[in-house]
């Protein structure tokens, strides 16, 4: 990101999107992200004195659109913390922090993408979906490459995305053209994502894999793309007091035992560096 | 002074305060020798400075937020840190179990040092930021080698001795006991000139006696409080049984949690020792630093505020320049 402040918005609108909440902030300013990097966020006031006194740290959240002069985050309430942000009304104020972290990375040759999400964490595969179809670039600094992949000639993004019920399989309408299963079986294939993904790998394994969902799928991802030897990149959540370095608090071990900041390295990873995707139930949520 | 009768935290605007300026401009401060710009610094541990310049570039030099720079500590050997999850929201605050993640001594010399010191370098109208390193060590050879190496290295302005570490051979934490720490550090105060820093613990039963201690065994300062040890609520596994939630079993509770306890522990500390006192603990404006002022300090820390605002710091020396406490 530039410049070294959080930075107060507008709540532009706040709108139902099934089992979640679109955040939308004015940041007709702010500079632009990169798919795959994060904000942190708290709102400006009510920000604590909730249930068990708390919510007290911001939270971090993907950026899931970048449009208009606005950034699109989704919600679900699972805590005090995304509760409050779930409240929110237009023209009430948000602390945000971002854009931060290291984004998806621009894919090795002429393989296609396969964006795989899951719940809540579709959310950055909506701005990578964008910034695919635009072949724009992705102003991400620390990208060997400053241009996303372009899309083969004439192949649409494949979008694979899991639910645990209908009302959440509603998040679906964030992307274009997904492929949608459930964990209920009330939308699309009653299973989990792997089953679409182990589908599209089996007719072109020329491919490489963005996800972002909870951990349970990411792990399952990470080892299907590993035993097929498919590149992945995974966005991963953690539980992070600050997203800029500071409080050591967000790491996950990587291959060879070190821990790696998930804020600073990540939040997207490839997949080749994690031994596994571990539960991160520590997260303030 | 006694501790009683400043528990309110609240603002007194009939009180003067030696730093406020009516033109609003922080005046300097004089710390062991060291001047500063402003009587705001950091916790150690608290703001990473070469990854917040990673992150938020050339601004972060220009709008440096903190008067002094406070290393994380340094030990002697690397460590990982603690496994994760290392993080709990508490009320009003936040435990954590880092466990001191560093390079160690040499790593830190070689790679961070360099980078931190032309980071802190005089930067236009921005004056130099001095360098203090925090280290930690488990036993007296530890300790002096560790203030050994920082005496070498003209970079570094002074040294912060993290005494909340176990002694090997006893497991109790060097500085919750007062003799303890006094013996320690006579036996190695001798390796440095420069200015040092005692950081004491505040999960001890008597931190006036501590802080006595670290004057007697030739501390040129301390600092206070450190987080207090606290465990967050373990939640029940699959089978039933209740666990550790964090990775490193209990951690250290930080934030406006622990605000009047900090009060509470600088005001008794400072009554007791000659030597200037660095206050913290859950400072988030210059109302709460103005409390640590009068209690006796004569800088302020700013630590988990940090990780909520970047700039934290930064408003609240204007705002203590600008006599807004």
């Amino acid at each position: 990101m530039s410049g070294f402040a959080r930075r107060l918005l507008k709540v532009a609108a706040n709108e139902r999107l099934g089992a979640y909440r679109l955040l939308r902030l004015a940041d007709p300013h702010g500079p632009a992200p990169a798919p795959g990097q994060f904000a942190m966020l708290a709102a400006a006031a009510r920000w604590g004195a909730g249930e068990d006194e708390r919510p007290h740290l911001p939270r971090a959240f993907s950026i899931a659109r970048w449009q208009d002069g606005e950034a699109h985050y989704l919600l679900e309430d699972v805590g005090p913390g995304t509760r409050r942000l779930c409240e929110l009304r237009a023209g009430e104020d948000v602390w945000a922090l971002a854009p931060l972290g290291v984004g998806f990375r621009p894919a090795p040759d002429d393989a296609r993408p396969l964006l795989v999400g899951g719940g809540v964490g579709i959310a950055p595969l909506a701005i990578l979906q964008d910034g695919l179809a635009r072949g724009r670039p992705t102003l991400d600094p620390s990208a060997q490459d400053p241009f996303l992949p372009a899309p083969r000639e004439g192949a649409p993004v494949t979008v694979l995305l899991g639910f645990r019920d209908g009302e959440r399989a509603h998040g679906a309408a964030l992307l274009s053209g997904a492929q949608v299963c459930s964990d209920d079986g009330s939308v699309g294939h009653r299973g989990p994502v792997t089953d679409l993904l182990a589908h599209e790998l089996d007719r072109d394994a020329h491919a490489t894999v963005y996800a972002c969902g909870p951990p349970a799928m990411l792990e399952a991802v990470r080892a299907l793309c590993e035993r097929r030897a498919v590149p992945a990149q995974l966005a991963l959540e953690a539980g992070m007091a600050c997203g800029f370095g500071a409080c050591f608090g967000c790491v996950v071990p990587t291959r060879g035992g070190a821990y790696a900041r998930v804020c600073v390295e990540g939040p997207v990873f490839d997949a080749a560096r994690l031994e596994c995707v571990q539960a991160h139930t520590g997260a303030p949520r | 002074m006694s501790a009683e009768g400043r528990g309110h935290d609240r603002p007194d605007g009939e009180r003067s305060s030696p730093s406020q300026r009516p033109d609003g401009a922080p005046s300097a401060v004089s710390f062991c020798g060291l001047r500063l710009a402003h009587p705001i610094v950091n916790a150690s541990g608290t703001f990473d400075a070469l990854a917040a310049l990673a992150v938020f570039g050339e601004d972060l030099r220009t709008e440096f937020p903190f008067a002094a720079f406070v290393s994380k500590t340094i030990t002697l050997a690397p460590r990982a840190g603690n496994p994760p999850p290392r993080l709990w929201e508490a009320p009003a605050g936040l435990i954590n179990s880092i466990g001191l993640p560093n390079r160690g001594l040499e790593g830190y010399l070689e790679h961070d040092l360099p980078a931190l010191a032309a980071l802190l370098a005089a930067h236009g109208a921005r004056p130099a930021v001095p360098l203090i390193t925090n280290v930690m060590g488990s036993t007296a050879a530890e300790i002096a080698t560790l203030l050994a190496a920082c005496e070498e290295r003209p970079e570094i302005a002074a040294v912060e001795l993290n005494v909340s570490c176990p002694n090997v051979r006893t497991g109790l934490d060097i500085g919750a006991d007062p003799a303890q720490l006094q013996a320690v550090l006579e036996q190695t105060r001798g390796h440095l000139r420069k200015p040092l820093i005692v950081k004491l613990t505040p999960n001890t039963a008597d931190v006036a006696a501590c802080a006595h201690a670290a004057q007697q065994g030739g501390a040129d300062a301390i600092s206070l409080i450190n987080t207090l040890r606290a465990r967050a609520p373990a939640p029940r596994g699959p089978a039933g049984a209740p666990r550790a939630w964090l990775g490193g079993g209990t951690g250290g509770l930080s934030g406006p949690a622990i605000r009047l306890v900090a009060l509470a522990q600088v005001a008794a500390a400072a009554a007791r020792v000659s030597i200037p006192v660095i206050g913290m603990g859950g400072v988030q404006s210059a109302r709460h630093a103005r409390a640590l002022l009068d209690a006796g300090a004569s800088l302020v820390a700013v630590g988990t505020e940090s990780f909520r605002d970047p700039t934290a710091a930064s408003r609240i020396a204007r705002e203590l320049a600008e006599g807004r406490a």
